[in-house]
């Protein structure tokens, strides 16, 4: 059966189910509910869900969309963690919806759904990206080589790296950009300037990337007065992640290259010759 | 001052300065316990008697600048991370340095007048 129902955001989290206990073969599924658009005070409404074992808590979302509110406003796209578009907060902690099992949760049969903290609220579970993509496009993400000429597309080729290389900063390569670790961020809360854990494991990222030779530019970018210095590591970036990137080894070694611990001097990779290789 | 130097750098001077001043202060918490008559030491006469002990003025002194230092621009680093815009931010720079300067100021003369090197 299905039900729904209004609740005030005090009473949301009363269900001390165990995780053993989940025979039920339903779960009670809060859902924040909230415009910025209009002045109506947030609610949790609740819906019962009757679950499978493989069901994920998109799925769930989904459910509930379809059977009982289709007003639920949730940003979802491809349903393999591949593209970091449905990150909420599930029982408080940020997680893709559609990577988190039902199964999986601690919280017993209630799961409360909330939007990700530090981004602006647009509805719902749906949540304004546009700064996170801006602190993204300040680190300069991408690859910068001016002794590679890519005007002539005779001479177009690809730069050589050895897997060692590639080592250096291939766990980074992996961000989705979904957000959790911008979430989870305690610096983030306070510092509105601060660019968050997964701009500055994408400087490093791109820094460490031996294709790249404009690496003292993006030292520059980073060692700002609310930059990579207000990093408190407290590591809760590296602990949401659902890709096993690791933001806060990123900002450490980022670091450890501007106080010159570590060496800054890199070997830039070289083109392939197309010419002399056909 | 700070305006003209990298966050970077600012915050290896932090770091150096705080691993210093741990260093100093335990000398001289070692040198205060390894004193017979420790009860004694807030004593005025052994207390100028320390003032006149020349390694010891300059353990002072640099136990003064480092956490001045160190701990001005730990709660510079606070204030920054307490609001964000440009007024706040260059008042709180001008603040710290002026209240570190203030403080290593005031202190210095103390071990000056108390160690004698000021009366002519």
């Amino acid at each position: 059966m299905l039900g729904k129902k209004n609740r005030g955001i005090d009473d949301s989290r009363k269900d001390n189910t165990t995780h053993s206990e989940l025979t039920h073969k339903t779960v009670i599924l809060n859902v924040y509910r909230a415009n910025a658009r209009k002045d109506d005070s947030p609610r949790y409404d609740t819906f019962e869900i009757p679950v499978q074992r493989w069901m994920t808590v998109l799925d769930a979302l989904l459910f509930a969309k379809s059977y009982s509110d289709s007003s639920i406003g949730i940003r979802y796209s491809c349903r393999m963690a591949s593209c970091g578009s449905c990150g909420m907060k599930i029982n408080g902690i940020p997680r893709l919806a559609c990577y988190t099992k039902i199964s999986e949760l601690s919280g017993g049969r209630t799961i409360t759904c909330e939007p990700l903290s530090n981004f602006p609220l647009i509805r719902d579970l749906v949540t304004d990206f546009s700064q996170f993509f801006e602190r993204h496009k300040e680190m300069a993400p991408f690859i910068r080589n001016d002794n590679a000429n890519i005007t002539d597309e005779t001479m177009l080729s690809e730069f050589k790296q050895s897997p060692k290389d590639v080592d250096q900063y291939l766990q980074f390569s992996y961000c989705i950009k979904c957000g959790l670790c911008y979430s989870a961020c305690p610096t983030v809360a306070t510092d509105t300037r601060f660019p968050g854990p997964q701009a500055l494991s994408q400087a490093y990222r791109y820094y460490a990337d031996t294709r790249d030779n404009s690496s003292i530019q993006r030292l520059n970018i980073a060692d700002d007065r609310h930059g990579i210095w207000r990093c408190h590591f407290a590591g809760s970036c590296s602990a949401v992640c659902p890709k096993g990137v690791d933001p806060a080894l990123g900002i450490q070694l980022l670091r450890g290259h501007l106080m010159g611990f570590s060496r800054n001097e890199k070997k830039i990779a070289e083109l392939r010759d197309p010419v002399s290789e056909q | 001052m700070i305006g003209m130097l990298k966050e970077g750098q600012i915050m290896k001077i932090h770091y150096i300065t705080g691993i210093a001043a741990l260093f100093v202060v335990a000398v001289h918490i070692i040198v205060r316990l390894i004193t017979p008559s420790f009860s004694l030491s807030l004593v005025y006469e052994n207390v100028i008697k320390n003032y006149h002990n020349t390694p010891y003025i300059i353990l002072l002194e640099s136990i003064l600048i480092l956490v001045a230092i160190h701990g001005f621009n730990g709660l510079r680093i606070i204030l920054l991370e307490l609001r964000q815009n440009k007024p706040w931010e260059d008042g709180v720079a001008i603040f710290t340095i002026a209240a570190t300067i203030a403080l290593i100021a005031y202190g210095t003369r103390t071990i000056i007048v108390a160690s004698g090197l000021g009366l002519g």
